[in-house]
């Protein structure tokens, strides 16, 4: 660690850190749900999640919660992932695998557009 | 460092540590590690949260549940539950009024809802090991303002200004002492934390160096500054390990970031601090003591004046200030002094934090606007009696502090309005006594402490203590007279106006506040030989209603002398002569057939 010897450095470190603590609280565009009751978890939702969490990760996104659920009780199209931004419609996605996972961080999440082929429902229940 | 979905907040204070937290985060750590959860969950060990009472406790972000009363097995099933599903598990959740259970008591409990705070801002928010989270929460961001933008005239300025007192006990004006210790000519100075916290009860001082041991660090650099001095030392008691680790590392971390050390922030002030270890005598909290102490001698009060800010330390001018003042600093210099004088008082501004203890729901340690009335504090942050008794009075201040009867709870608490009522705001510790404390009783306690705590070097405090409790001794076993509550008054005085420090001139003030609103208590005791509270052994009896008493045996099995008789389904009764009053048989029965009589029988 190099000593600190202006503001920017300070600001710098405030603010990546933020990122960080900022995760635990609030406050947040929106979020990612994760169903994973026992039929999720054994149809692999906790690879989904993990990959869910290294997809943000990759594209720098911290102001997305990933929060899981118990069953939405799709169990035929587990593992499922409902994306909820704050303004707009919720999205539930069936057959998240990793990839696809990725894939609606990327084209949902970051682009904005959710990704069609995988969409199960949108709006509430 | 990958992302993560939830951050559980782990309150590592040292109640909770006492209270199991280790084996809970193990717990923790092992069943997340099972479902290999590892990298998504993290935990944080931070400071004290201040609701002692539950713990240990456990937030879980980003949701903000507030889980209490831990144990490994529940960790277990937090993982398995919420962490895994989603679920929320009630058992462990925080219980507000008639058991109502309530997620996020942060927000909507008065215990947490209803405190500011500032010193104890970063308790149980951030990681005390992580200098960076302390960064992220404007942490030495006014170390930067105070070295680069301002003159130490101005720093001095902007503490006066902004009103903050002394947190230690005395409530002397911070920025005051910071200009006697400036003015005071020579170019070798000292700045001292005084965090030898020794009032029984009082924890504020720990807790905040176990979790925020950066704002130590830094507000003792801005008072180095401001003063002149380029030495500080952190006097700690041994009896804190956590704490004196915890600002061991942040010591280490401040330095790695050039926070401590040569020419900071290149603004050409350099700046040191070290730890030193005191053996745990309350009198070291006394600021010359203190002194004595650091320098290696015995820990002695010497003659004020001088005064620390003329020869302190080695001689030098020094200033010492409390660990809950200095963690006012940071935010004061950021937010400006009008900002710290939006709560509290004209003459008391700014909070201040509490150790609440006794006969109180929600103990632990809150941090409240300075004004606050004592009933506030204590029925509606405090939640009230936690068995439905009358509360009777507060004890503040500790050993050096008095009782506040219930007919006073409408006071403000600030540091004018408890001297005037004979107590003192000392350092923040609050016990609450309800019908079951006897006064004398309570008097006798905080003078045992004294005795055993007084230095000796004065004869008043060294022998007039010892002699006050020896009065309250025979008081208690009701063997004393009404002289002896005139001796103790008299003694009580004169102690106060002849010892030399704050020890001696506050340790009777146990005594003289309870006489002064209990000296019917005091004259039950040698007039009529009874204890009001039933709380004096030698004062009671216990008695066995045998209207009630069912014959089950209950009270015989535990008594540890045998001294209860009788057959079974038959009433029993207790032999006076053999009874130790353990009060033993009082607890076990479930009938309700025991009780406590005053006077004793013969």
């Amino acid at each position: 660690m190099s000593k600190i010897k202006s503001l920017e450095d300070l600001m710098k470190i405030k603010e990546e850190t933020l990122k960080n603590v900022k995760m635990r609280e609030s406050g947040k565009r929106g979020k990612i749900i994760v169903a994973m009751g026992t039929c999720g978890i054994a149809a692999g939702a906790k690879e989904t999640l993990n990959a869910i969490v290294e997809a943000l990760n990759e594209f720098n996104i911290d102001d997305i919660t990933v929060v899981q659920s118990g069953c939405m009780g799709l169990c035929e199209v587990e593992p499922t992932v409902k994306v909820e931004i704050d303004g707009e419609i919720p999205v539930t996605y069936g057959h998240v695998t990793p990839e696809n996972a990725k894939r609606i961080v990327k084209q949902h999440i970051v682009a904005g557009n959710p990704v069609g082929d995988l969409i199960v429902k949108q709006g509430e229940e | 460092m990958p992302l993560t979905t939830n951050t559980i907040l782990i309150c590592a204070g040292g109640a909770c540590i006492s209270s199991g937290e280790e084996s809970v985060k193990e717990a923790l750590e092992r069943k997340i590690k099972e479902y290999n959860l590892q990298d998504a969950i993290k935990i944080v060990e931070t400071g004290c949260m201040g609701a002692c009472s539950v713990g240990p406790l456990m937030v879980i972000y980003p949701e903000g549940v507030y889980y209490q009363k831990l144990t490994p097995k529940a960790a277990e099933k937090i993982v398995e539950e919420h962490l895994l599903k989603g679920r929320i598990v009630e058992d462990y959740l925080y219980k507000g009024d008639k058991g109502k259970i309530v997620p996020q008591p942060q927000k909507e409990i008065p215990f947490f809802s209803r405190q500011v705070k500032i010193a104890t801002r970063n308790l149980g928010i951030i990681d005390p090991l992580n200098i960076e989270e302390y960064i992220a929460k404007d942490g030495y961001f006014a170390l930067y303002k105070v070295l680069i933008e301002m003159s130490p005239e101005e720093v001095i300025n902007i503490i006066k200004e902004s009103g903050l007192r002394g947190r230690g006990g005395a409530g002397f004006p911070t920025g005051l002492k910071w200009e006697f210790a400036r003015k005071s000519p020579g170019n070798e100075k000292y700045m001292i934390c005084n965090a030898d916290e020794g009032d029984p009860g009082a924890f504020m001082d720990r807790s905040i160096l176990e979790g925020d041991p950066h704002t130590i660090i830094e507000a003792m650099t801005i008072a180095g500054y401001a003063i002149g001095a380029s030495k500080g030392y952190v006097y700690v008691r041994a009896e804190y390990p956590i704490a004196i680790e915890r600002l061991t590392e942040a010591l280490k971390q401040a330095h790695e970031y050039g926070f401590l050390g040569e020419n900071i922030f290149d603004s050409g002030f350099s700046f040191d601090i070290e730890i030193r270890i005191g053996a745990g005598a309350f009198v070291c909290g006394e600021e010359t003591a203190l002194i004595n102490s650091i320098e290696g001698k015995r820990g002695q009060p010497r003659v004020k004046p001088p005064y620390p800010a003329q020869k302190g330390l080695w001689g030098k001018p020094t200033n010492i200030n409390n660990v809950e003042t200095l963690a006012c600093v940071p935010p004061i210099i950021i937010n400006g002094p009008q900002w710290f004088r939006q709560w509290g008082t004209e003459k008391s501004p700014g909070t201040k934090v509490f150790a609440l203890a006794g006969k109180i729901k929600n103990t632990g340690l809150v941090e409240v606007p300075m004004g606050i009335t004592l009933r506030e504090l204590i029925y509606e942050i405090g939640g009230g009696s936690p068995t439905g008794k009358k509360i009777k009075a507060v004890q503040t201040g500790g050993p050096s502090g008095g009782v506040i009867p219930e007919e006073y709870f409408d006071t403000p608490v600030d540091f004018e309005s408890l001297t005037q009522l004979g107590a003192i705001i000392g350092s923040g510790g609050m016990i609450v006594l309800d019908e079951d404390d006897c006064m004398v009783d309570v008097a006798k306690f905080f003078l045992e402490f004294t005795v055993e705590e007084s230095c000796g070097k004065c004869t008043p405090c060294r022998e007039g203590t010892k002699k006050m409790y020896e009065i309250l001794e025979k008081i208690t076993q009701g063997e004393g007279t009404e002289e002896d509550i005139v001796l103790l008054e008299n003694l009580g005085n004169v102690i106060k106006d002849s010892s030399l420090c704050g020890l001696g001139q506050t340790a009777p003030n146990p005594v003289l506040s309870t006489l002064r609103y209990y000296k019917d208590e005091y004259l039950a005791h040698v007039r009529d030989k009874k204890c009001p509270a039933k709380k004096c052994r030698d004062l009671i009896s216990y008695v066995i209603d045998s209207t009630k008493c069912v014959g089950c045996t209950a009270c015989a099995r535990v008594c540890p002398v045998s001294c209860i008789s009788g057959e079974v389904k038959k009433p029993h009764e207790i032999d006076q002569d053999a009874c130790i009053k353990c009060g033993s048989c009082f607890e076990v029965c479930r009938f309700g057939a025991i009780s406590k009589v005053t006077p004793a029988l013969d």
